[in-house]
């Protein structure tokens, strides 16, 4: 029996023929099929627990930064500012490429030694290819009276906490 | 005694177990040879003829076959490397001096494969623009240079994950700034970051990701598309013949245009 004798006819418009309908179950279980395998890879691939430092940083008591000065803590990778309008944390992270900045005390500014990038102390940008200010952390003062930095949450530029 | 020794290499090549391996058979007629080449699982990816002139320096400069060599060599001193190197934090940069100063040729091998994977990254340029420079991207080839490119982004993926395996401060600040580069996709940019480090940071799971990545996932998407890449250059009517040669234009003229068979 050659393939062409089994051939059906042409189904008449908007019917479908056995072979056609059975192809397009068959396409569509393997689209549903591929459509669970990449969820299924998306949510392996995506670690549901992160052993990475906590976002919520102690910098100790707010009297230890002295008045208008700008204090660097490359451990957790945030400045802590004490100005005459009050306290705040700026991140360190350039906000170009991800490389540590560092604050240069005889210019008064902010420094990232991998691109160039240059910030006043309010992480606003003065040259450079960063595209966006440094953020500003929100900070609190904790029951025990010691300065509180939560790094994931950011907060608009010129919110200072009063101690 | 090269007569005895002919006698014993004829012996074997008549065996039972020789004739059942390869199967082109014994005798050096062009048919033979032919079949050589034609029954050879890897050597069938290539044409079974190729114009002499074509195995010449100047037709290539073989700069293909270098990268594969390049490529070789990666391979192997990239598995004995993998014999004294932990993918975790409090290891990998220790192991990596440990194979600088206390494993034997450890050294050698170190600077063998970085080596070799510099070089690999210029010869793929080099063959890359010589192809372009020589239109042998042109029809029927183009979708061999496609695979081409495929290849490139392989490479220059292999070279990078490779970086951050030292785990030293150049690796730590190279992969920190160029993973942040993913973060400039839009929409999706945030995902790719986190899913390609395992994380927000370049921290433990980015380096045992960027070590699977480098020894198993990229050298076997390479071969595939090595393997591709070399079948293609047959199926395309073989190596590229430069056609303003006016040797070649007075070869072609006498021969009509070769046509591989399928």
């Amino acid at each position: 029996m050659s393939d062409e004798k089994q051939r059906e006819p042409p189904p008449p418009t908007g019917e479908l023929n056995r072979r056609t309908f059975f192809a397009k179950i068959g396409l569509g279980s393997l689209g549903i099929a591929a459509a669970g395998t990449a969820g299924f890879a998306y949510q392996f691939l995506s670690p549901n627990v992160l052993y990475e430092p906590s976002p919520i940083v102690n910098m100790g008591k707010p009297e230890a930064f002295a008045m208008d000065s700008v204090t660097m803590d490359s451990d957790s990778a945030i400045y802590v500012v004490h100005t005459a309008e009050g306290f705040f944390a700026l991140s360190e992270i350039c906000t170009h490429l991800g490389c540590m900045t560092v604050w240069n005390q005889e210019l008064g500014i902010i420094k990232c030694p991998c691109h160039g990038s240059q910030f006043t102390q309010d992480g606003v940008v003065i040259a450079g290819p960063a595209p966006k200010p440094l953020p500003w952390f929100k900070t609190w003062v904790s029951d025990e009276g010691d300065l509180m930095v939560d790094r994931s949450t950011t907060i608009q530029p010129m919110e200072f906490l009063r101690v | 005694m090269p007569g005895k020794a002919d006698k014993i290499l004829e012996q074997v090549e008549r065996s039972r177990v020789w004739r059942s391996i390869f199967r082109s058979g014994q005798g050096s007629s062009p048919l033979h040879r032919a079949l050589a080449i034609q029954q050879n699982v890897f050597l069938h990816l290539f044409s079974t003829k190729v114009r002499k002139r074509m195995l010449g320096f100047s037709a290539t400069w073989y700069l293909g076959a270098l990268t594969l060599g390049t490529f070789l060599i990666l391979i192997i001193t990239g598995v004995l490397l993998m014999l004294y190197y932990h993918p975790s934090v409090p290891q990998a940069y220790a192991d990596m001096k440990d194979l600088q100063f206390v494993v034997s040729s450890g050294l050698f091998l170190r600077n063998l494969h970085r080596w070799s994977a510099q070089v690999m990254v210029f010869l793929v340029f080099a063959h890359m623009f010589r192809v372009f420079y020589r239109g042998a991207y042109r029809p029927p080839r183009e979708f061999n240079w496609v695979v081409g490119i495929v290849l490139l982004l392989i490479t220059l993926l292999l070279s990078y994950t490779g970086y951050l395996l030292p785990w030293d401060q150049l690796a730590y600040w190279a992969i920190t700034v160029g993973s942040n580069l993913s973060k400039a996709v839009p929409l999706v940019g945030d995902k790719i970051h986190f899913l390609l480090l395992g994380g927000n940071e370049v921290n433990a799971n980015a380096l045992l990701r960027f070590y699977v990545l480098h020894c198993l996932i990229l050298p076997l998407a390479a071969l595939l598309f090595i393997a591709v890449h070399f079948w293609r250059i047959r199926k395309d009517g073989g190596l590229y013949v430069h056609q303003s040669d006016p040797k070649t234009v007075a070869a072609s003229k006498e021969a009509a245009p070769v046509k591989e068979e399928k």
